[in-house]
């Protein structure tokens, strides 16, 4: 029973764990697709609220004290920008909330990039922030996080230029008024921020209308024999899986119109094992699952496994180790976990065991059943075995290995 | 600025950063305009003499002045220059003008004496002891106040380094005042020194002392103005207004040791390392870059970067470049510095021309930031310390270095010859081959070894060029191993070094080839490879034993290298053809032999490792997809140990030899069970129950299948000694009398009696005792045999 990742939409990150809106649950990014967003239900009411709405105070004392040169058509400087989203103090005492929480040169790379009119693309595994840190640029930058296009493999290229209401079309025939713009297309003519989630998932022939909007920054519209020209102050934000190589990787010219920033994983195990345990705590609340105190060394151990696994080298940096082919992101640690609960629940008597995470962890190491296998019980054998007070970890691991 | 011509005027004093290329252009430009009769550099006065070599033409910074004790090579001092070093500039300044350069510093013979008297005060790394701390050595800036951050943080900033690169290295070339900037560092350390005094560096105000000695004496002795590059920190107290006696009673008593300098090449990776001059340098080549680029850094340093991904074939157009340096630009705007840094490029090549990966950024980090930059030497600098440390040896060990070949023996038991194979070793590993191990003539007792020594003259160039690693042998040999231990590719590289490193007494060296062998370990996939390594670590573990080296690291790293094993061979023993199957019975063998020799020392945490050995044998044996060849050898390994009773292990022989299984694969099973020079024969003799199997499964093999096989079974028994074919053929032919039948003993052969006469033969046993040396029985030694023939 391998561990599934989490869709990316899920968006639970380490910036959560640091913001003050660590409630919001499963919501799903709205598509947002015709632009009506659903702004005439009141924030409060909605179970997750867009970045510039819940945060619209910040933003607004931001605006008001930010006096250093703003780029055409950006709501604050990029310095300001910065600032919202790494947190601090204003000149008046307005506390700026950190929304990413991670190394300063990031947010610096991305917002610099966004000014100096280049695309953003952010890099990373599932569950590194990159839909929440594009959410709140898009926020910061033009006010409106809602001009987005959710990449699937059947993404249409209307998507990113226009569609056509029919009934329009056929009544009266094509003009401006029988056009559906794209999100891409009304943030090239308002000057906006538009973003793209999961390039990658994108067929290739679609990711190459992209091109031509990018470089040339115009959108022909053949049919009427206009075009839509960008504003300043036009720019997108897209975000990537960089370990689900192969899916429709970015062409090379592609790949040029874009400045790269990777989203690394959490930096010590003490955040990723807060991140799990955070996150595990509130998928069991739905669940309706028991909530288990003790767990969290469990929790510790299957995020120590992970994280040895994902880097080669052993917690304590003396040992070097092969690494899987899965992904092992912190994604799947929390998957994992919620598994063993869902056993320990269900199955047992409660309390988190290690025979409980055992076969979830099998599952999320061993994804090539060759080679991985190989690197897994090479894993157990020369550091889980000598480890103290790993025994019940090691024994309940070779059972479900062998 | 200051009125040239008369001796009495105030000396020019040029603060400096070392290796700063800011630094460094304006002390050219200060140069320039005042032109100088003399120009007085810190650094220890020993160089003097060395100082026109600087100019000669096979003289390629980066390079170092290296002062050693003569008596004592071990204790020396370096003060590396870079091209971009402000004391190099005036050097070369002072050598192109035809101005007389001196070196001012307190006299190395001081100062090394101070470090070997261990007066606390040292940190004790001959690397950085002579080198001076006007930076704060990063070693040292708990204890000392590090004038640079201390401006850094009245100045806003929490980076000491970008500060002074803001404020000094990343301005351009200077047009106004060339000499502003150093007045104005100036005001600055004086306002610091009134505050900290010596910032806790006791040995400064002697320093100084002398420095301002010589600077009068400069002044007397030279027409012209006198220039001083000094370190920023010092230019208060040269300043100083103090009485010559005062000056002179801090010198007296100073201790003092016979030194001598030479010139020695550097290099960038050295530069890097915060060993060289006080304070190391991350980014020699940026600031090398720096210091040589005519103007537009950031353009001309991206368009290299993007030189360097192209020739690594990477995809790195001009439009990559172009949007590299704006988004530097902008990101340096953003952090609100002058100009991009090296840390706002790099952002900027990781985000425009890496797709934000660090593999390629690394690989920037290595060629370009620090740089490959081997500096050279003329011939004609004095010799190192290590040629003088050899000689020593050579005298003290009674080995003349002589042109004509010669052999050596040296008995490794005894306290000289040892020291001089380890003499041997050692320069092999520097690349100095004075002498080629021969192979030894009768006795092969590891405690043996024969040398062809041969000098030849080039050797002497040989040892200059491993005069970088260190300053006597032991210490460069150590450093060499280290480095050789990081560089090593294959796995068999670094199970060499470690033979090397034992043989040639480098217990010091041994930690990290030991953490390269595990890593190299870890990461490889290749069982083959791991097997391969196996061995070789168990005969340095057993090398080890015979010289006393300490081996316990040794032994665990061979144990967790069998682990490895032990977990790899199963999975990489299905589905190999003939050839592959042949050879990791090879690598069977060979960890079967090893771990017989480790398990005798179980190294701790790793238990029994001869027991995990055998479930691992036991597991190849049981696995149909397993070749047969493997198999069969599995089940001999086990019986020989005596961990598989003969029954089962004719059972199983039954099992492959049944008619289910193909022929060739029955065939290759009897191959590696009874196959090959490890005594198979005389297990068939022995065994009649076996010979039956055999015989009754080659009977039946069919005659279409016969000639496939037929290859194979000549391979397997055509290897047996001649004596044992013929008995094997006898028995056979007395025919199916012994087969079917379950005990060997109630069968006599044709003309004897049936059973043995016991007591007949028992009469003869003292005899073979007394012939074979031993009281053990014979199985429990053959089987001994057998694993170390493995």
């Amino acid at each position: 029973m391998p561990a599934t990742v989490e869709p990316t939409s899920v968006g639970p990150t380490p910036v959560e764990a640091a913001s003050v809106e660590a409630t919001s649950v499963d919501a799903s990014v709205e598509p947002g697709r015709d632009g009506s967003a659903p702004s005439d239900v009141p924030a409060a009411q909605t179970l997750r609220p867009h970045a510039e709405d819940a945060f619209a105070a910040e933003l607004a004392a931001l605006a008001a004290q930010d006096d250093r040169p703003r780029p055409a058509r950006w709501r604050l400087s990029p310095w300001a920008v910065a600032l919202y989203l790494l947190g601090g103090t204003l000149p008046d005492g307005t506390v700026i909330t950190p929304k990413y929480v991670g190394p300063r040169r990031i947010v610096e790379v991305a917002v610099t990039t966004l000014a100096t009119d280049r695309a953003l693309l952010l890099l990373g595994v599932p569950g590194t922030a990159k839909t929440w840190l594009s959410e709140h640029l898009a926020a910061a930058v033009s006010g409106d996080s809602t001009l987005l296009v959710q990449g699937t493999a059947g993404t249409p290229e209307e998507a990113f230029r226009y569609g056509w209401n029919y009934a329009r079309l056929l009544a009266h025939g094509p003009s401006r008024d029988a056009l559906v713009p794209s999100p891409v297309m009304r943030a090239m003519a308002e000057g906006r921020t538009a973003r793209v989630e999961e390039l990658t998932r994108i067929p290739a022939d679609v990711q190459d209308s992209l091109i031509t909007i990018l470089s040339e920054k115009t959108l022909p519209i053949p049919e009427l024999g206009e075009e839509v020209q960008a504003v300043r102050g036009f720019n997108l934000i897209a975000t990537a899986n960089d370990r689900d190589r192969g899916v429709n990787e970015l062409s090379s010219a592609l790949r040029r119109r874009f400045n790269t920033v990777v989203l690394p994983l959490p930096e010590t195990p003490e955040a990723e094992v807060e991140i799990v345990a955070r996150r595990v705590d509130q998928i069991g609340r739905s669940l309706d699952l028991p909530a288990v105190p003790e767990g969290v060394d469990e929790i510790r151990r299957v995020v120590t496994v992970f994280r040895e696994l994902r880097d080669g080298v052993t917690a304590d940096g003396r040992t070097k180790l092969k690494s899987p082919s899965g992904t092992l992101s912190t994604a799947e640690a929390i998957s994992v976990v919620t598994n063993g609960l869902a056993l320990a629940a269900h199955f047992g008597d409660g309390v988190l065991r290690a025979g409980d995470v055992a076969v979830g962890i099998l599952g999320a190491v061993v994804r090539d059943p060759a080679a991985d296998r190989v690197v897994w019980q090479e894993y157990l054998e020369t550091v889980v075995r000598e480890r103290d007070g790993w025994q019940d970890f090691y024994r309940a691991c070779r059972e479900v290995t062998e | 600025m200051n009125g040239t011509g008369t001796g009495t005027a105030k000396p020019l004093l040029l603060g400096v950063r070392h290796h700063g290329p800011g630094s460094a252009r304006a002390v050219r430009a200060a140069l320039e305009e005042a032109r100088p009769g003399v120009v007085l550099i810190e650094g220890p006065p020993e160089a003097d003499p060395l100082i026109p070599l600087a100019a000669a033409e096979d003289m390629r910074p980066p390079v170092a002045l290296l002062a050693h004790a003569v008596d004592e090579p071990g204790r020396s001092a370096f003060w590396p220059l870079a091209e971009f070093s402000p004391e190099w500039v005036a050097l070369t300044w002072a050598l192109h003008h035809g101005v007389p350069a001196r070196f001012i510093d307190l006299p190395a013979t001081h100062t090394l004496a101070w470090d070997g008297n261990g007066n606390g005060d040292s940190d004790g790394n001959g690397g950085g002891a002579g080198a001076d701390g006007d930076r704060g050595a990063a070693a040292d800036t708990d204890v000392r106040v590090d004038p640079l951050r201390v401006l850094a943080e009245a100045a806003g900033y929490d980076d000491a380094e970008r500060w002074w690169e803001d404020v000094v290295e990343h301005r351009g070339v200077g047009k106004g005042d060339a000499l502003a900037p150093f007045t104005a560092l100036e005001e600055a350390m004086t306002a610091l020194r009134e505050e900290y005094g010596d910032g806790g560096r006791e040995r400064d105000p002697v320093r100084e002392a002398h420095m301002r000695l010589r600077i009068r004496a400069a002044q007397r002795e030279f027409e012209g103005g006198v220039a001083v590059v000094c370190g920023a920190w010092h230019v208060p107290a040269l300043r100083r207004r103090t009485t010559v006696a005062a000056d002179r009673a801090l010198l007296k008593g100073l201790p003092k040791v016979k030194t001598d300098m030479t010139w020695v090449p550097w290099t960038n990776r050295r530069l890097a390392r915060a060993s060289g001059y006080g304070a190391g340098i991350d980014s020699p080549g940026w600031y090398g870059h720096l210091f040589a680029a005519p103007d537009r850094p950031v353009e001309r340093w991206l368009t290299k970067v993007a030189g360097l991904l192209r020739a690594e074939d990477r995809i790195v157009s001009s439009a990559h470049v172009i949007e590299a340096v704006r988004l530097a630009e902008t990101l340096a705007a953003m952090r609100g510095r002058p100009l991009p840094g090296l840390g706002e490029t790099t952002d900027a090549v990781r985000a425009v021309m890496c797709d934000g990966s660090d593999v390629p950024l690394a690989l920037v980090h290595d060629r370009l930031v620090v740089g490959d930059v081997l500096g050279e030497v003329p011939a004609a600098a004095p010799a190192v310390p290590l040629q003088r440390d050899l000689t020593r040896l050579q005298r003290r060990l009674r080995l003349r270095p002589e042109a004509a070949e010669r052999e050596v023996e040296l008995d490794l038991r005894g306290e000289t010859d040892a020291e001089r194979s380890r003499l041997l070793h050692r320069l092999r590993l520097l690349g100095i081959g004075w002498g080629a191990p021969a192979a030894s003539r009768g006795s092969t007792g590891t405690f043996r070894e024969t040398w062809r020594l041969r000098w030849e003259p080039e050797l002497s160039v040989r040892v200059a060029e491993a005069g970088v690693w260190g300053t006597t042998v032991l210490a460069a040999a150590t450093a060499r191993a280290e480095a050789d231990a990081d560089a090593a590719r294959s796995l068999a590289d670094v199970t060499g070094l470690a033979e090397d490193c034992l043989r040639a007494g480098l217990s010091d060296a041994l930690p990290s080839v030991m953490r390269s062998l595990a890593d190299r370990a870890a990461l490889d996939t290749d069982v083959g490879h791991l097997a391969q390594a196996l061995p070789a670590l168990i005969r340095s573990l057993r090398y080890g034993d015979v010289r006393g080296t300490d081996t316990a690291a040794l032994a665990e790293v061979a144990a967790g290298l069998a682990e490895r094993v032990f977990v790899g061979l199963p999975p990489a023993c299905v589905g190999l053809d003939a050839d592959a199957a042949e050879e990791m019975r090879g690598h069977v063998d060979a960890v079967h032999g090893a771990v017989g020799l480790l398990g005798d020392a179980p190294a701790p945490g790793h238990g029994r490792l001869r027991a995990r050995w055998q479930s691992v044998l036991r597991t190849l044996c049981a696995r149909d997809a397993v070749p047969g060849v493997l198999r069969g050898r599995s089940v001999r390994l086990l019986l020989d140990d005596g961990e598989l009773a003969r029954e089962e292990a004719a059972r199983l022989m039954g099992l492959v030899l049944s008619p289910g299984t193909p022929p060739a694969d029955a065939a290759a099973w009897i191959e590696g069970f009874v196959g090959g020079g490890s005594g198979g024969g005389l297990l068939l003799v022995h065994d009649e129950r076996l010979l039956g199997l055999v015989d009754a499964w080659l009977t039946g093999v069919p005659a279409e299948a016969f000639a496939d096989v037929l290859p194979l079974l000549r391979r397997t028994f055509s290897a047996y000694e001649p004596g044992v074919r013929r008995t094997l053929g006898e028995l056979v032919r007395r025919g199916p009398g012994s087969r079917g039948g379950t005990t060997t003993a109630a069968a006599g052969a044709p003309g004897f009696g049936p059973g043995l006469d016991t007591a007949r033969a028992d009469a003869v046993l003292p005899v073979v005792r007394l012939l074979l040396g031993t009281d053990g029985d014979d199985r429990e030694t053959s089987a001994g045999l057998v694993g170390v023939a493995g």
